[in-house]
């Protein structure tokens, strides 16, 4: 298959044409707005519905209801839009509807910058909105990557009823790379049995809710989704494992910054020090049980984001706590260089692990 | 192991995502590892842009050019703020109708190119930035000469074709430039 150039935001938007999404509804904000211009321009080509929204707020409530009448749906935005969706994102995992939401982060807290950021790690993976769910968290670190997991969001949240979240960065966003335009999706995509798109007068309605007054009621809906979760966990986490078999020092590192680990990791081998990487492709669910394998050898570990240090708190957990977590964050759009990761993994080496 | 970074900077509007666009995929045609990673900012005609592009035998880690083999300037600004960061015995490629000031680093070779007088000499105001690409392949074999034709096919979108003839003779232009 040729191979064709494509910024990653272009990928988002056409891998998802290639899922079948043909709603899309979205509000610019830099550095993604280039997801909604593609669509804006194939959607209605191909018989889809693109809606530039008045704002996030309405935009992620449209997807409820495209999601709620059976059709694969997507938004797409930024870290402070990203926020505003808390409560759609929240109800439509209430209402167990499937949709892909894309995270392309810029640096925060509050407005921010607009440059690259893995801040928003914490909110995609513990709090993307009130109450007690789960969304799962795909963090693709290629253009290549990005075609081929979106495509599989839409299989996933379609297969276990939830929102799933893509989280990317400006730079994935931005950059171009070779891609292969491969299909990546299920033959047979579970039927929507309970969506609201008409009863035809054969079957009783179907009803999108999240409001139960019964607090046993509410929990026992509550348990039964968690069941589900339990079973994503399970089955859904993914990993890329890079040079970790021999390793003495695992790096742990997701998106754009895996990328800048492996130039550092090369330059160690070089100077004798044995790294490696793990990067997590799932955030959530997380790869918990490839991080605890890696720790027969490794004797310590550096967890490398674009923030204050967010994922640290899962890679501690993975392990126990039973090896030193050291951490280098950059963070507000500021990207590390392969330089200061040698440096850490150096520092490391020598046994300085705080 | 050979990887090759390469910065091309300028003013918004000169054409430097384009040009950089262009090196990409000459790249690609020959089998390469590519990728290309524009700054993007509050950015404007007439601000600064640039864009790191990586040549690559095997697969790219970080698409940030930081310490560029190669730089293409195209405005004052421009050479001021990255000349420092080029590796050591990098090749610097100044637009000399733009930049009046030589490389101040004496392990970089630099070319010397003016490349907006002429494309305003030809008739291709604006096409500065394939005339300075052209000397670019000339001068560092990037591709050979016979790919720019299919570089330039896939750099150029059908609907622009157009625009094609220009391109191909600013290119042309800055291949057969001699200092």
């Amino acid at each position: 298959m040729e191979k064709v150039l494509m910024k990653g935001n272009e990928a988002i938007a056409e891998a998802a044409i290639m899922a079948g999404c043909r709603h899309f509804f979205g509000y610019p904000i830099t550095p993604q707005t280039e997801v909604a211009a593609y669509m804006s321009k194939r959607l209605p080509k191909i018989g889809g519905v693109y809606l530039q929204a008045e704002s996030e707020i309405s935009s992620i409530n449209m997807i409820l209801g495209a999601a709620s009448a059976g059709v694969r749906a997507m938004t797409s935005s930024s870290s402070p839009g990203i926020s505003l969706m808390s409560e759609g994102i929240s109800y439509m995992a209430a209402c167990d509807l499937p949709s892909v939401i894309v995270n392309i982060q810029r640096g925060g807290p509050g407005l921010g910058g607009i440059q690259p950021s893995q801040a928003d790690y914490w909110q995609a993976t513990r709090s993307s909105g009130h109450g007690d769910f789960h969304i799962i968290a795909l963090a693709p670190n290629s253009i290549q990557e990005i075609v081929d997991l979106t495509q599989r969001a839409f299989d996933l949240a379609d297969t276990y009823r939830m929102p799933v979240i893509i989280l990317g960065d400006g730079i994935l966003g931005q950059m171009m790379e070779p891609v292969e335009l491969r299909p990546n999706i299920s033959a047979n995509p579970p039927e929507k049995t309970w969506a609201a798109n008409g009863t035809g007068g054969k079957r009783k309605k179907n009803i999108i809710n999240s409001l139960y007054l019964k607090p046993d009621q509410l929990e026992q809906i509550n348990f039964e989704r968690f069941k589900r979760y339990k079973l994503v966990e399970k089955k859904e986490a993914l990993h890329e494992a890079y040079l970790t078999d021999d390793a003495d020092i695992i790096l742990v590192a997701y998106g754009a910054t895996s990328r800048i680990c492996r130039n550092a990791i090369t330059q160690a081998r070089a100077n004798g020090v044995k790294a490696g990487l793990l990067r997590p492709i799932t955030l959530w669910p997380f790869p918990v049980q490839a991080i605890k394998q890696t720790m027969q050898r490794a004797k310590a570990f550096i967890c490398v984001e674009m923030s204050m240090g967010q994922m640290i708190d899962d890679v501690k957990l993975a392990i126990e706590c039973e090896r030193p977590v050291a951490f280098l964050g950059r963070t507000g759009g500021m990207v590390h260089t392969p330089e200061e990761i040698l440096a850490k993994i150096e520092a490391v080496d020598r046994g300085e692990t705080a | 192991m050979s990887e090759t970074n390469i910065l091309v900077a300028g003013f918004g509007g000169q054409g430097i995502l384009f040009a950089g666009k262009f090196l990409v995929y000459a790249g690609l045609i020959n089998g390469k590892q590519v990728s290309w990673l524009p700054s993007y900012g509050p950015e404007m005609r007439g601000g600064t842009a640039s864009c790191g592009v990586i040549i690559s035998d095997t697969p790219i880690g970080s698409p940030i050019v930081t310490q560029p083999d190669m730089l293409i300037v195209m405005n004052a600004p421009s050479l001021e703020r990255y000349e420092p960061d080029c590796a050591r015995n990098g090749r610097v490629f100044i637009d000399s109708s733009l930049i009046t000031r030589e490389l101040g680093r004496s392990d970089l070779t630099g070319w010397y190119v003016p490349a907006a007088k002429m494309a305003d000499e030809n008739g291709l105001t604006g096409l500065a930035n394939m005339i300075m690409i052209g000397k670019f392949i000339k001068e560092t074999n990037i591709c050979a000469y016979n790919d720019i034709e299919a570089a330039l096919k896939k750099t150029v979108p059908e609907r622009r074709r157009a625009l094609y003839d220009s391109n191909l003779e600013a290119l042309n232009l800055g291949y057969n430039y001699r200092r």
